[in-house]
């Protein structure tokens, strides 16, 4: 199963947010992550959840929540030309040992450097999955002791003159 | 502008919507209300003896009406007791206003007395719900809800009502119209599409009309009457739609799927073209769904467009109003297909597999519903509950116009049937009304009788008393090894429904023998009062024919050889 990115727009009102956490549930849909706030329009809401599913269900999705008398508006940034970006915080092991190799590791990333302790340090980084999923790679031999995730966010590009 | 309270506004917008009639039960937190309605003469008042049954007398009445049902009840229990209802109505997309009242809003998520998440609850069971927290949004809240229930493919909504927003006071302004920004239906298909499909009818060998209850309500009958006398094509009418096109007309295939007629589903198995109108492809029509109308191209109707390639992929979709669309392509279809030999087959199976059953000298359910139907003329209002009554009900009562079946399809909720059949008597008091039931569905709700007695609310109850739950005792005989495990309920003796009528005010009649069924109809018929004919059938009599669940709907139990 593929994984698609949607951009909902919705009434922000209490319950939409269990509106659509319900309707995935009771429909058997699977939202890997979402994130959901104000947009410009405090009306509004923007929610923007990833999804797994193939292209049959991904209509569903799309047709089961527009069905939604408080959804606005879908907007699918899969196809689209989008920029996406999720923040990260991780906190790695570290000892006296493997400081310097990580630091240095770090460096490179050019990461953001939050907490140190003896034991651990807490890094910040913000970019897209791929950007992520490579650091996290990298980061893996030193001992990942917590990551926390935002999920992902992404707008439509505006490009050129 | 003087103020008035929450009370009064709810009442005063319920009569701006035209509400004549509404169902309920009273309770703590909607006093504020009921004191008001103590002085109120419209809308009428109909006070059930259980929630659930003014939920289903709501939706009764908007089916046989085409109107939105209104029920109302009180908070935590009263409101969890119209659940059923509301997902009934839901299930089969049935306008409905359902008002429950709340604890005090700031009471709200404290565990109150009688307190229960009622909007988190129906959710799923609603096409939307709202929490009125503040007496200003009461009024347009009203005006949204009775728009968002009846419109585009309509639904129940729930109004949920806290007994402080009831008492508040606020300067009464009714909104004119409804503007929900996120919320506007397609009424209209698509003009492209719409060519498409006239193409298709045109050029089609073998085509079949699958109508669903779409038709119905949207009042698309003449419609549809229209295309089958412009091209002759066969229609199979859904458990929903009987009645949308008139079950003596020749062309009339009889309802399709499990237990539908032998030469409705070969019709469909075997078309080239499959014209699906309002109808959503439920298991109980498909069957096996890759073995569905397998040959045929699609064309799917719908205002719905999640309703569109959900089970089935449909080659030409077209969202829109089954009526405005029909009207539309009435225009575009320039030539009538020819599809002679196609009639001449569907017509051999017909002979070969008819609707069917052994009519001997044993008191038969199927010969009651047939004797029901020549004794009412075909032109009463029929409720069903659920199950082998059901089915019977739907395969021998011919119905010609549309709005006279009211059955519980898509939940399939027992207990549906003398409750709706109260609120179809208050919307059509002209018509005879039955209820075809069963002898353990007629139990989940039969304490309605006293409503119809107590409002002179005059229904007819046809028990085809058979002693089971038939229905499963009919899969447990099939598919289990007649191993009837609880379907067993002995209503011979308890209880004995003949004075179980007579205890709440209502005539009740007993009929063991074939030869006394019509003088028993025909009595019911003339009495002035709610009458319960209990039928003492063949207790082991099935529905055929059947198609087995999961198989092909060609591959029937009874069909043809």
């Amino acid at each position: 199963m593929a994984k698609f990115i949607l951009a909902v727009l919705v009434e922000n009102k209490f319950g939409v947010l269990a509106r659509i956490s319900g309707l995935f549930s009771a429909r058997g849909f699977n939202i890997s992550s979402l994130a959901v706030a104000e947009t410009e329009d405090p009306s509004v809401s923007r929610i923007t959840m990833v999804v797994s599913a193939d292209e049959k269900i991904l209509e569903q999705i799309k047709k089961q929540l527009n069905k939604l008398i408080d959804v606005i508006k879908i907007i699918d940034l899969t196809q689209k030309d989008c920029i996406d970006r999720e923040i990260v915080l991780i906190r790695i092991k570290m000892d006296s040992k493997t400081q310097d190799r990580l630091m240095q590791v770090l460096d490179n990333l050019s990461a953001e450097v939050l907490a140190k302790s003896k034991n651990s340090v807490t890094i910040q980084e913000v970019g897209d999955q791929k950007k992520i999923n490579a650091m996290l790679e990298l980061l893996k031999p030193f001992g990942i002791l917590e990551i926390v995730r935002t999920g992902r966010i992404a707008i439509q590009a505006e490009k050129g003159e | 502008m003087s103020k008035i309270t929450g009370a009064e506004i709810l009442i005063e917008s319920l009569r701006r919507e035209k509400v004549k009639i509404m169902f309920g039960y009273p309770g703590g937190v909607l006093l504020p209300f009921f004191d008001k309605l103590y002085d109120t003469k419209e809308p009428r008042f109909i006070l059930t003896r259980h929630e659930q049954g003014a939920a289903h007398a709501a939706d009764g009445y908007a089916r046989a009406t085409g109107k939105v049902g209104v029920c109302i009840a009180t908070s935590g229990p009263g409101a969890t007791n119209l659940v059923t209802g509301i997902a009934t109505a839901y299930m089969d997309s049935i306008p409905m206003v359902a008002i429950t009242g709340q604890v005090m809003t700031t009471l709200i998520g404290n565990d109150a007395f009688q307190e229960a998440d009622i909007t988190g609850i129906t959710r799923p069971i609603t096409k939307h719900n709202f929490l009125v927290k503040d007496v200003k949004d009461l009024a347009n809240t009203v005006k949204e809800a009775f728009h968002i229930a009846r419109s585009g493919r309509p639904g129940p909504v729930v109004i949920d009502l806290p007994v402080d927003v009831q008492k508040n006071s606020y300067e009464f302004h009714y909104p004119k119209e409804a503007n929900i920004r996120s919320y506007c239906p397609t009424l209209t298909g698509h003009k492209g599409q719409i060519k498409r499909m006239a193409k298709a009818i045109e050029k089609a060998r073998k085509p079949i009309l699958y109508v669903g209850g779409g038709v119905i309500i949207s009042g698309a009958e003449k419609e549809l009457a229209e295309l089958v006398r412009k091209t002759g094509i066969p229609v199979t009418c859904t458990l929903m739609a009987i009645g949308a096109f008139p079950g003596t007309h020749k062309l009339n295939l009889g309802m399709p799927g499990m237990h539908g007629t032998a030469f409705a589903n070969h019709a469909i198995q075997d078309s080239d073209l499959l014209i699906a109108v309002g109808s959503r492809f439920d298991d109980r029509v498909t069957g096996k769904l890759d073995e569905f109308a397998k040959h045929a191209k699609i064309i799917h109707i719908d205002i719905d467009p999640s309703s569109v390639s959900k089970n089935v992929v449909v080659d030409i979709p077209c969202i829109g109003d089954a009526k405005e669309v029909l009207k539309e392509l009435l225009k575009d279809i320039k030539k009538k297909p020819d599809i002679k030999n196609w009639v001449a087959k569907i017509d051999e199976w017909r002979k070969k597999a008819p609707l069917r059953y052994k009519n001997d000298d044993k008191l038969r359910p199927q010969y009651v519903v047939e004797e029901l139907c020549k004794a009412t003329k075909g032109n009463a209002i029929i409720t069903t509950e659920v199950g082998q009554n059901q089915m019977w009900a739907a395969q021998y009562y011919t119905h010609d116009k549309p709005r006279t079946f009211l059955t519980s399809g898509g939940l399939g909720t027992m207990g549906y049937g003398l409750p709706a059949a109260i609120g179809a008597k208050l919307g059509k008091p002209d018509k005879i009304v039955f209820d075809i039931a069963g002898d353990g569905s007629i139990q989940m709700n039969i304490q309605e009788l006293a409503t119809a007695v107590q409002n002179k609310i005059h229904v007819k109850i046809a028990v085809l008393n058979n002693c089971y739950l038939g229905m499963v005792r009919q899969w447990q005989e099939l598919f289990f090894k007649k191993r009837y495990s609880h379907t067993f309920l002995d209503t011979c003796d308890s209880p004995n429904l003949v004075k179980l009528a007579e205890s709440y005010g209502a005539v009740g009649i007993r009929v063991t023998k074939k030869k006394d069924v019509r003088k028993a109809i025909e009595r019911a018929i003339k009495t002035n009062n709610t009458v319960l004919i209990d039928f003492k059938v063949e207790e082991e009599e099935n529905v055929m024919p059947m198609v087995p669940a999961g198989q092909a709907i060609n591959r029937m139990i009874g069909g043809m050889a």
